[in-house]
């Protein structure tokens, strides 16, 4: 069991380590941030100056372990776009993404399981083609374009939902949260729904499809032949037999509606990490896109390394170097 | 009848308080990057600072310089290295302090230190020295006739509030932490600063101690400040009325505004030109052989070939005024004359082309930035197109400025885009960066090897020239000299619009300012 955990965290530790190496010897690629970060008016000396000052005349090897060594020591450095410290900007901006990915998690869980559900139930209904037709749309629109049309419709033609921004925000301890004011609920939603489409729809066919089986096994004609409600036979025999994999799936599209939200934070203009990732970017702001792929990476790394231990813990199969040898 | 009179009392009272308390919700395409007046000499930032502090002598949004905190200036007769300037007296810092020589001295001696992004503009200032309570003396290097030009950006702020808070030198990312003042303003300004999230938001609000409480328009109290990076986004704030007035307005979207009854657009040419620039070297970088560029006929021929017209209306929508010269109008040394396009079209060029011995063309690469000016890709594939009609062929590598730019100055290129706008108004900013060879202090911005030793001695003459009749007289010889080498390729002078509710009186700016003290409110 010990090995085991080790092996896997000592891989998830190399993961890492790799995805840092790729993405500093990506970073000469994105440009160069000094002529960002200079006026106009600089001469070449401050070019060479500042250069040489941010370490940027060392090799990417280079870079990449003195970064090591810093984030080692919980230090990410400074960003070059606003000489503030990263891990304060990182730790001010995350708090408005993990709401929204909360909140759009949340709405694609219950909207996909609540439409699964009746779209399998009322197979041949109306109601359920209609749904089924605009999931395409869920699934085949790109982001941008259904935030784009839900500004157009919910923003501009109807004035019901703010356009850009979070609205009012209350801070609790180093928090800010949108969750207590009617503005802050209100800038939620769009960009929620934005988010949470694709998961949504992606968990409604899902849901569907599993229910569909399960709803021609045996015992669900069993159970319909000893006279049970429909009710019943729906909603504690069939819908219990298929949740298991779409809590598998909802839990892995977790890490992806966070990494995701970019796009929607672009749209929105919602102050998350994803928005301050797509500034990083155009500025070539070194410290922030580390700082932030590092992150998103450990997260990911993270969530596996739970599901592998999960795993580990429900399947006696995976346990290869103990006594399993019984069969 | 007395309650009707008092129903309508209340109403007057209520809408008289309404029009003293106008909030301007203003949004554009990127936030300031700091409220540090030194650290970075950057568009948004410098807007968003210079409602909360001020300099010395302004530019008002009709290009003149304008009376700020000094109210007088003048060279010493003896002297012409010696400006004295005269001191507003009066004026209050928004903590109450009040504004003195030694807070001007303090700031420029600040905005020289070497982690300053001003000090380029005011490279040319030796020493600052109080000789009174209001007034100082600004000692040049040599005689420096622009030395006002060059202060409109230069912010002034309190020596106590800095020393007090620690904040004295300037903010410098490498530093290791942030500074006070990156985060606090204590200026002059119209407005003061109420709260700020990077990125997210900026209020201020009226100051009640500003001197020109009266002198300006000011129809707005508060001021909400938000960046909304996309622009359809940005457009939707406006249109849903979120947001009263925005900058960085996309050309497709301008006939839509207009077509609005309550939102206006409120447009004047830009101080920006944008244009070619060409490898006048003896190789290029990306190709062999013999450089065709270093040929000033060739360069002329392609000049001919630039259809200007066409970019105007199919790419810019009409957005532009085709420019026959790299200098914005309304700088100094500008003429209708030097703007004149260049004639001929498709057939002459091909002529003078065949002419010069390459009539059987040849390829090139063009560099185009995709993310700094208005269509600059667009431009880049159309020129390619136009350049196509007279047999050269022309690769287009378009990509983000921050891939751009290192391109140009590292001598990486043998064809770019560039556009250049004029902070100076005077056309020795245009020869200094981009005319002048390339070297530690000049020609820094000058991507295309031309090196003119007679204009270079020009260069440095017009820069201590204070006989300004002769001065200018000077700026005209350079320029028909610069135009005859054809080293750069005009294509057009930016238009800048603005787009507002239409109870917003904006005063638009050509350098993309915005100084809402001159705004008016409806």
């Amino acid at each position: 069991m010990l090995a085991y955990i080790i092996r896997r965290v000592a891989q998830s530790i190399l993961v890492l380590l790799v995805t840092g190496f790729v993405a500093f010897s990506m970073f000469s690629f994105v440009g160069d941030p000094v002529e960002n970060m200079l006026g106009q008016e600089r001469t070449q000396a401050d070019v060479d100056r500042l250069r040489e000052q941010l370490g940027l005349d060392q090799p990417f090897v280079v870079q990449y372990g003195k970064f090591l060594q810093q984030a080692a020591q919980g230090n990410f450095g400074l960003s070059y776009r606003q000489g503030r410290p990263v891990s304060d900007i990182l730790a001010e901006r995350l708090p408005a993404t993990l709401e929204l990915a909360a909140v759009s998690g949340l709405l694609a869980l219950m909207g996909g399981i609540g439409f699964g559900i009746f779209t399998a139930i009322r197979r041949r209904g109306v109601g359920a083609n209609v749904i089924m037709t605009l999931s395409l749309v869920g699934v085949s629109l790109p982001t941008f374009l259904i935030g784009i049309l839900l500004i157009y419709v919910f923003s501009v033609e109807l004035g019901w939902l703010p356009s850009f921004g979070r609205g009012d925000v209350v801070e609790i301890g180093g928090w800010t949260t949108g969750f207590l004011t009617a503005s802050g609920l209100k800038a939620l939603v769009l960009p929620a729904i934005t988010l949470g489409l694709y998961q949504m729809t992606l968990i409604m066919r899902l849901v569907r499809t599993e229910m569909l089986e399960v709803l021609r096994m045996d015992y669900i004609r069993f159970a319909r032949a000893r006279g049970l409600r429909e009710r019943a036979i729906n909603f504690r025999h069939a819908l219990k037999n298929t949740l298991v994999p779409v809590i598998t799936i909802t839990g892995l599209q977790l890490g992806s509606i966070i990494a995701f939200a970019i796009i929607t934070e672009t749209v929105f203009q919602w102050p998350g990490v994803g928005l301050l990732f797509i500034n990083a970017i155009q500025f070539v702001d070194i410290p922030v896109m580390a700082a932030y792929l590092m992150m998103i990476s450990v997260m990911f790394v993270g969530i596996n390394l739970i599901v592998d231990l999960l795993y580990f813990a429900i399947d006696p199969r995976l346990r290869i170097d103990g006594k399993a040898g019984g069969h | 009848m007395t309650k009707h009179m008092l129903l309508a009392a209340t109403a007057l009272t209520l809408t008289l308080g309404a029009a003293q308390a106008e909030t301007l919700r203003w949004a554009r395409s990127g936030d300031a990057l700091t409220l540090d007046p030194h650290a970075q000499n950057e568009g948004p930032t410098l807007a968003l600072m210079h409602q909360m502090m001020e300099p010395l002598v302004l530019r008002n949004p009709a290009g003149e310089l304008e009376a700020a905190l000094a109210t007088d200036w003048s060279v010493s007769p003896d002297n012409p290295d010696v400006w004295t300037f005269t001191l507003r007296e009066g004026v209050k810092f928004h903590d109450g302090a009040d504004f003195t020589a030694e807070d001007v001295v303090f700031s420029i001696n600040r905005a020289l230190t070497e982690n300053s992004d001003m000090k380029g503009i005011i490279s040319s200032v030796a020493s600052v020295e109080a000789t009174g309570d209001h007034e100082v003396q600004i000692t040049t290097k040599g005689p420096n006739p622009l030395l006002p030009a060059a202060l409109p950006n230069i912010l002034m702020i309190d020596k106590d509030w800095a020393e007090a808070n620690d904040t004295v030198d300037v903010q410098d990312v490498e530093g290791g932490e942030e500074t006070f003042a990156s985060q606090n303003v204590n200026g002059t300004g119209p407005y003061q600063l109420v709260s700020r999230e990077a990125d997210v938001k900026t209020e201020m609000t009226v100051f009640d101690g500003y001197w020109g409480a009266d002198g300006f328009a000011m129809g707005y109290s508060d001021i909400v400040y938000t960046p909304i990076q996309n622009p359809s986004t940005r457009m939707a704030a406006l249109f849903s009325g979120e947001v009263d007035f925005i900058q960085d307005v996309p050309v497709q979207d301008l006939q839509r505004i207009e077509s609005d009854p309550n939102l206006k657009i409120v447009s004047s040419p830009q101080n920006r030109v944008i244009f070619f620039g060409l490898n006048v070297g003896d190789t290029l970088v990306n190709g062999e052989g013999e450089n065709p560029l270093a040929d000033p006929a060739v360069r002329e021929a392609m000049n001919m070939a630039i259809n200007r017209d066409a970019i105007q209306q199919v790419v810019m929508r009409g957005q532009s005024i085709p420019a026959g010269v790299i200098m914005p109008p309304f700088v100094n040394g500008w003429n209708e004359e030097l703007n004149t396009v260049p004639e001929g079209g498709v057939e002459a060029a091909k002529a003078k082309l065949e002419e010069a011995g390459w009539g059987d063309g040849f390829t090139v690469q063009l560099d185009c930035p995709n993310d700094r000016y208005i269509n600059d890709e667009a431009i880049c594939q159309a020129a390619v197109g136009m350049m196509a009609q007279i047999g050269v062929t022309v690769n287009l590598n378009a990509q983000p400025k921050a891939q751009h730019f290192p391109l140009v100055n590292g001598l990486e290129s043998d064809f770019y885009m560039l556009g250049w706008g004029v902070p100076s108004y005077d056309s020795e900013y245009i020869f200094n960066f981009l005319y002048h060879t390339k070297e530690d202090l000049y020609g820094t911005w000058n991507g295309t090897r031309y090196s003119n030793p007679e204009l270079d001695e020009m260069i440095k003459a017009i820069a201590a020239e204070v006989d300004l009749d002769k001065r200018d007289a000077m700026i005209a010889e350079m320029w028909e000299m610069a135009k005859s080498d054809t080293v750069y390729l005009p294509i057009h002078h930016q238009v800048l619009n603005w787009a507002m509710k239409s109870g917003v009186g904006a005063a638009v700016d050509a350098d993309d300012q915005v100084k809402v003290k001159y705004f008016t409110a409806e």
